[in-house]
């Protein structure tokens, strides 16, 4: 038989978009002064910092972290709360299916997504300049943290429901509110609850972080370890947070993966 | 009871689905309207209760212009018709309680429905329906968990609950099984015979519609190419004439062999 001869694929595009990625990550790493043989240079200072906080970690200080710690997940469950409660509504006006008008739908996206591109730690250290240090000020940062996130995630799942349940609801004369009560919501409200778990996951680690601007939470404790540089008291906040979070992730994934 | 004068639909992207369509259905009436997918059937069913807005003419429904309705008016006129869907579209994640309780809405306040205060009279209407259509024993079952046929069911019971005065059934039974179509066609023919409730119903086969319907209207690119009375049927001579609206003729063994 008659070897059968195709002509060769042209990879032009393909080794363009390679070379250029690479030419990006290395270009970047030279900018950045990031250098791999720095790290093994400084691997004794390293070793050294890592004993002193784990080897051993100072114990005596677990009771003086639990305190802080709850506040951490205190701020994480009222932030998302708060979050979670204000998206829903926005979203539903968000979504471009249900009003059915740019003219709301568009400038609501616009201004989601200006709250989502601002970090929550941005947003803690401002509100920790108008409110003061404290819980208070990270609880405002994690809750417009929070709306930004799931009124996101909310819209788009809004304008990916089953529309004949909702073309349904108008057949027999039914009003918006009454669309959104009996077609709209039922379909996404495990959505909507599976989201905002994943906010409060999200909150109790973005919590634990704040206190370093002086939002309040276990960060506060870290930073002023830290500062002190009592490394082994660091270490036993670094584990129990650790352990902590786990569990939550953990209890909190179970709990999503059975609403939808 | 429906007239349409004129009435043309073209869709934003240029479709024209119908074409200067004139039609008068009468109270009572099983209209059977047939057609190959895209003739226009589901725009024409649609533009009954302005799920979909005519782009000309005008579409009546005992003497009230629905074309230009909008708001509460709008909303009157749809509580009066009643309609099913190729897929039920009713709501899987709610009872089946709710979902029949909720074509009661457009009689109440908004607040009272939308905080599911049905009165006891809206529940034995929900009951009534469900018993109608022989399914009342899933009253509390969620809706999900019920088969096609059950679900569509369902469906036709939440449009009895809004008492109407006519049905719109868009390929009511293409979803379902042959036993399953014959059951909820048997339903949708009870109910127009003992309430007097007038129906439209979108069919993909014409021996569904030979059976039930007691007129048949053929709908191909957007016209209405054939009309007749079902007592007026030449039996000789109607498959030939389905070349009209199919652009050629129906053999027998193209037939379902249930009518």
């Amino acid at each position: 038989m008659d070897k059968i001869v195709v002509p060769k694929p042209r990879n032009l595009r393909r080794n363009a978009v390679v070379l250029s990625v690479v030419f990006l990550i290395v270009g970047s790493a030279v900018f950045a002064g990031f250098n791999p043989i720095e790290i093994i240079e400084n691997f004794s200072k390293g070793k050294r910092l890592l004993g002193r906080m784990f080897l051993p970690p100072d114990w005596s200080y677990s009771a003086k972290v639990i305190s802080p710690l709850l506040e951490t997940i205190r701020m994480a469950i009222v932030g998302t709360f708060w979050g979670a409660l204000t998206a829903l509504p926005v979203a539903v006006l968000a979504a471009g299916n249900f009003l059915k008008n740019p003219w709301i739908s568009k400038p609501v996206r616009l201004i989601l997504n200006v709250f989502r591109t601002i970090p929550a730690m941005v947003l803690a250290s401002l509100f920790v300049a108008v409110y003061g240090i404290g819980p208070f000020s990270g609880v405002v940062a994690l809750s417009i943290f929070t709306f930004g996130l799931i009124s996101k995630l909310t819209y788009e799942s809004i304008e990916a429901i089953d529309f004949g349940q909702v073309e349904a609801l108008m057949s027999l004369g039914a009003d918006k509110p009454n669309i959104l009560r009996y077609a709209i919501m039922p379909q996404i409200l495990p959505q909507f609850m599976s989201y905002t778990l994943y906010g409060f996951e999200v909150n109790v680690r973005a919590a634990a972080v704040l206190g370093y601007v002086g939002a309040g939470g276990i960060g506060q404790t870290f930073e002023h370890n830290l500062a002190w540089r009592n490394f082994d008291r660091v270490g036993v906040i670094i584990v129990i947070s650790f352990v902590v979070v786990l569990i939550i992730d953990f209890v909190s994934s179970h709990i999503r993966k059975r609403l939808v | 009871m429906i007239e349409f004068t004129g009435v043309s639909k073209v869709y934003p992207n240029g479709t024209r689905a119908l074409n200067d369509i004139n039609l008068k259905i009468e109270e009572g009436e099983f209209v059977a309207v047939i057609g190959l997918s895209g003739a226009g059937k589901s725009t024409l069913l649609r533009l009954i209760n302005q799920l979909i807005p005519a782009t000309s003419g005008t579409v009546t429904f005992d003497g009230t212009d629905v074309t230009s309705a909008g708001g509460k008016e709008l909303r009157n006129i749809r509580r009066q018709i009643g309609m099913i869907f190729q897929g039920f579209n009713i709501v899987k994640r709610a009872s089946v309680l709710t979902n029949v309780l909720s074509g009661r809405v457009a009689y109440h306040p908004t607040w009272k429905t939308i905080l599911g205060l049905f009165p006891e009279e809206d529940k034995q209407i929900a009951y009534r329906a469900l018993q109608r259509v022989d399914i009342l024993e899933k009253v509390h079952s969620r809706a999900s968990d019920l088969s096609g046929g059950q679900q569509q069911r369902v469906a036709i019971a939440r449009a009895l609950a809004q008492e109407p005065r006519l049905m719109l059934a868009d390929e009511p039974v293409a979803s379902l099984d042959p036993i399953t179509t014959i059951q909820v066609m048997d339903y949708l023919k009870k109910i127009n015979e003992e309430d007097g409730i007038t129906t439209i119903a979108n069919l993909h086969h014409v021996d569904l519609a030979l059976k039930y319907s007691s007129r048949v209207v053929g709908v191909r690119e957007g016209k209405i190419v054939y009309d007749v009375k079902i007592k007026d049927i030449d039996k000789k001579t109607f498959l030939a004439d389905l070349e009209k609206v199919y652009g050629r003729a129906i053999h027998h063994d193209e037939m379902l062999g249930e009518g």
